[in-house]
């Protein structure tokens, strides 16, 4: 067995216990001051490499975290937040992938395992410990995302994957939309490609040799630079979800107005913004799917109470 | 809420109806029609009331709406490969077949997506793809013939699943018609629609959610270079060793499997690829990428298997050798009819470190019942596939076979394991669902059910144990194992 997280479970307390607000270091979401705040446990109680595979309190710090797998070659696929490390469990609550999920994935592959604390208090474990399960439903799906209103996370296994060998960033000044295409057409898996409608950066990951030719192979595009990294995020600080097909059209509307503000994630649909988008309408049986889960997972609403799943938050 | 329903006897009524939204050809009632869709791929016997063919999105909900109205039971059934009894009808219930429904619909070669319809075979994807550079990861052994929407439903592995994830990594949405006939797209081409993950809730719910009428599905891009290689060893333990190295060395080959002397064996003779059968253990593994990276993994990967007592390493020279050497791992099932005509296939999954442990172990429990076992499986994963042979006309033999079966289980759960890696749950494993997961564990996943089909009718009484559906035996045939 895991951690004991009994004494987490008490501090959120049963179904009569009034509202509660999981707190990790609020570098995602502000808790609000009027709500009692509970923390999850925090400390890496096992790393197996050859598992490909940690153990972690959700309240663990990314930083801490990456820095251990870091000794042992590997890395999770959970990334800090703009504002700081961010925990483990808040990027899990938040499930926002970063901008390598081209070619790394999305952050909700990570999650095998979760010990979370439900609404009544009681401590529930979904998923299972290996890499590879379909032992009954995807609970740690669910809750990937779900901004602790299905329960609070206390514990969880995650997979773990090798630091690529190399990891390099390259960038085309004038890249039109054709350029951008071309990148996702002939180099073989990117890790990420980011455009802001003039330039477009694109990270190759593995061996540095096959990233030498596979840069040849794009001479026919004005020649790539290779970066230190890529673009600064802090100046977008909002996301807006696109079908990755509707990118092109949308930057380049925005280049037409003659005010870039956007940074996009080719192949992904992922739009980095100055300003919030418009939120989108939900469709009704995402709702009515949304409520009843709420109804079975919250039914009193006291788990991070104040947080709509559905209204659409572009931060 | 109401609690998963059981079957009535299927009336005239409901068949009338039903021909009235499907072309009447297209609703089976003929005994000897519906006979063939008693089971899937498990030894697990139910019985379909009837069975129904739609070509539509628009017919699946018509036909959901009825079995809505009647309060009867539907089960989804692709091409019924699963092995864990999830497509078995029980009581009579209404079998839909989504197998008509299998049209390619849309491919987008530059953000690597494509929509297709649920029927669609899973090795035609990636035939049809193939011309774009691109493919479908997901690679059950079965992906002649099973489809992508069973895939879905159980979140189908495969060999190649190692590296790029198994099918919920590579569905990106889903058009699913839930229990009232209502439509909802599940997730979406964009990459964080709004809201919980509903689509990766529904990937794995073995047709208990609801049923899926379109997909739209991740491609990857294919590989410009691939080494196949064949390591022998002359202890099991020696190769599960090696196996855990590789991983530790921080590489993820695009496959890594493994074969026993029996199983070696029965392939050599079947296929003459050359096999050590002499070998306790062999470990086929193929690393693909770009050229660089192949080569030298390639290169690292040999060393790992020379310090740990590789005999021989032998690197596939050509395309017609790497593809003898999966024949032989891609046909193993089928060898294994010239030992014994019957075999019962186990899915289990145990941590690396756990393997030479647990297949010992595997080996006593078969010696213990006086069975043979084969194993070949997915070592990089650690996703156990012990293969009982047997002859049924054996008298008792059965029993000994359920009895090792169980034992099998447990020994992978105690190991700190799980029940399945691909095959699902089904009806085969549901009453094993507590070795895993306590009452709070299994109270949530009942409300994960709940929410997506409070009517209780979309495939009831699979995966969860429940007291109702435990200790009713009236669906259950003779060679089921619970």
């Amino acid at each position: 067995m895991g951690l004991d997280l009994s004494p987490f479970a008490d501090v959120v307390g049963s179904a009569t216990s009034g509202p509660v607000w999981i707190a990790g270091q609020q570098s995602r979401v502000t808790a609000p001051t009027s709500i009692r705040q509970v923390t999850a446990p925090s400390g890496i109680y096992d790393l197996q490499s050859d598992e490909m595979t940690v153990v972690c309190g959700a309240g663990t710090s990314i930083d801490e975290l990456q820095d251990a797998l870091r000794a042992v070659g590997q890395y999770v696929n959970l990334s800090r937040s703009n504002s700081g490390s961010g925990t483990v469990g808040g990027a899990l609550a938040t499930g926002r992938s970063d901008i390598y999920r081209l070619g790394r994935g999305a952050i909700r592959d990570t999650l095998l395992q979760a010990r979370y604390v439900n609404h009544d208090g009681q401590v529930v474990s979904a998923g299972g410990p290996t890499v590879k399960n379909v032992s009954g439903f995807d609970l740690c799906r669910l809750l990937v995302g779900s901004v602790g209103q299905l329960g609070f996370l206390g514990e969880v296994i995650l997979r773990t994957r090798p630091i690529p060998q190399s990891s390099r960033w390259f960038m085309i000044n004038e890249a039109r939309p054709e350029t951008v295409e071309a990148i996702l057409r002939r180099v073989y898996r990117p890790a990420s490609v980011l455009w802001d409608g003039r330039k477009v950066w694109f990270c190759i990951e593995g061996n540095s040799r096959d990233c030498d030719k596979t840069i040849q192979q794009l001479c026919d595009l004005e020649e790539p630079s290779e970066v230190a990294g890529p673009p600064e995020l802090g100046n977008f600080p909002f996301r807006q979800s696109v079908p990755p097909t509707e990118l092109a059209g949308l930057v380049q509307g925005h280049l037409h107005q003659g005010t870039v503000q956007l940074l996009v994630e080719a192949g992904v649909g992922i739009i980095h913004r100055q300003t919030p988008a418009e939120p989108k309408a939900t469709d009704k049986t995402i709702e009515l799917l949304h409520q009843r889960m709420l109804q079975q997972f919250n039914p009193t609403g006291r788990l991070n109470p104040g947080v709509s799943l559905t209204a659409g938050s572009t931060v | 809420m109401k609690s998963d329903v059981f079957a009535q006897p299927i009336s005239q009524t409901l068949v009338t109806r039903l021909r009235q939204v499907l072309e009447p050809r297209r609703v089976h009632t003929d005994a000897a029609d519906i006979d063939l869709y008693k089971r899937d791929a498990s030894n697990i016997e139910g019985r379909a009331g009837v069975v129904c063919f739609p070509v539509t999105t628009t017919e699946v909900q018509d036909v959901i709406r009825i079995c809505a109205e009647f309060n009867q039971p539907f089960v989804a059934r692709g091409s019924g490969t699963g092995l864990a009894g999830g497509a078995t009808p029980l009581d009579g219930a209404v079998v839909i077949s989504t197998a008509k429904m299998n049209r390619l619909l849309s491919v987008d070669p530059i953000n690597r997506t494509a929509w297709i319809e649920p029927g669609m075979l899973n090795l035609d994807l990636t035939r049809e793809v193939a011309h774009w550079g691109l493919h479908f990861a997901p690679d059950p052994s079965s992906q002649q013939s099973c489809t992508i929407g069973g895939n879905v439903a159980n979140n189908s592995g495969g060999p190649h699943c190692l590296a790029d994830g198994v099918t919920s990594s590579h569905i990106l949405a889903c058009e699913i018609v839930l229990s009232d006939g209502s439509l909802v797209i599940l997730g979406g081409e964009e990459p964080e629609p709004v809201g919980l993950d509903l689509r990766g809730a529904f990937i794995g719910s073995e047709g208990m959610f609801g049923i899926t009428t379109k997909i739209c599905v991740r491609l990857m891009q294919n590989y410009s270079a691939v080494k196949t290689m064949l390591m022998d060893f002359t202890s099991v333990q020696a190769g599960a060793e090696t196996v855990s190295a590789i991983i530790a060395a921080g590489m993820v080959p695009a496959a890594l499997e493994m074969m026993d002397q029996l199983c070696l064996k029965a392939v050599e003779a079947y296929i003459h690829a050359g096999l050590p059968t002499d070998a306790a253990a062999a470990l086929l593994v193929e690393v693909s990428g770009l050229p660089h990276a192949v080569n030298e993994e390639t290169d690292r990967i040999s060393e790992i298997g020379r310090a740990h007592g590789a005999r021989t390493i032998r690197v596939a020279q050509d395309e017609a050798e790497r593809a003898l050497l999966w024949k032989g791992r891609k046909t193993a099932f089928g060898a294994i009819a010239r030992i014994k005509p019957n075999y019962y296939l186990h899915d289990t999954v145990v941590p690396r470190r756990k393997l030479n442990e647990v297949l010992q172990e595997v080996y006593r429990i078969a010696q213990r019942h006086d069975l043979l076992v084969l194993n070949v499986f997915h070592a990089g994963d650690g996703n156990l596939h012990p293969l009982l042979v047997f002859d049924k006309r054996e008298p008792g033999v059965m029993e000994r076979v359920h009895a090792a079966g169980e034992e099998i289980v447990r020994v992978s759960v105690a190991a700190g394991g799980v029940l399945s890696g691909e095959h699902g749950i089904g009806l085969e494993k549901r009453d094993f669902m507590p070795l895993m997961f306590g009452p709070h564990d299994l109270q949530a996943q009942s409300a994960m059910r709940i929410a997506f089909d409070p009517l209780g009718i979309a495939n009831p009484f699979k995966v969860l144990p429940s007291p109702s559906s435990c200790g009713d035996a009236h669906n259950i045939g003779e060679d089921m194992w619970v």
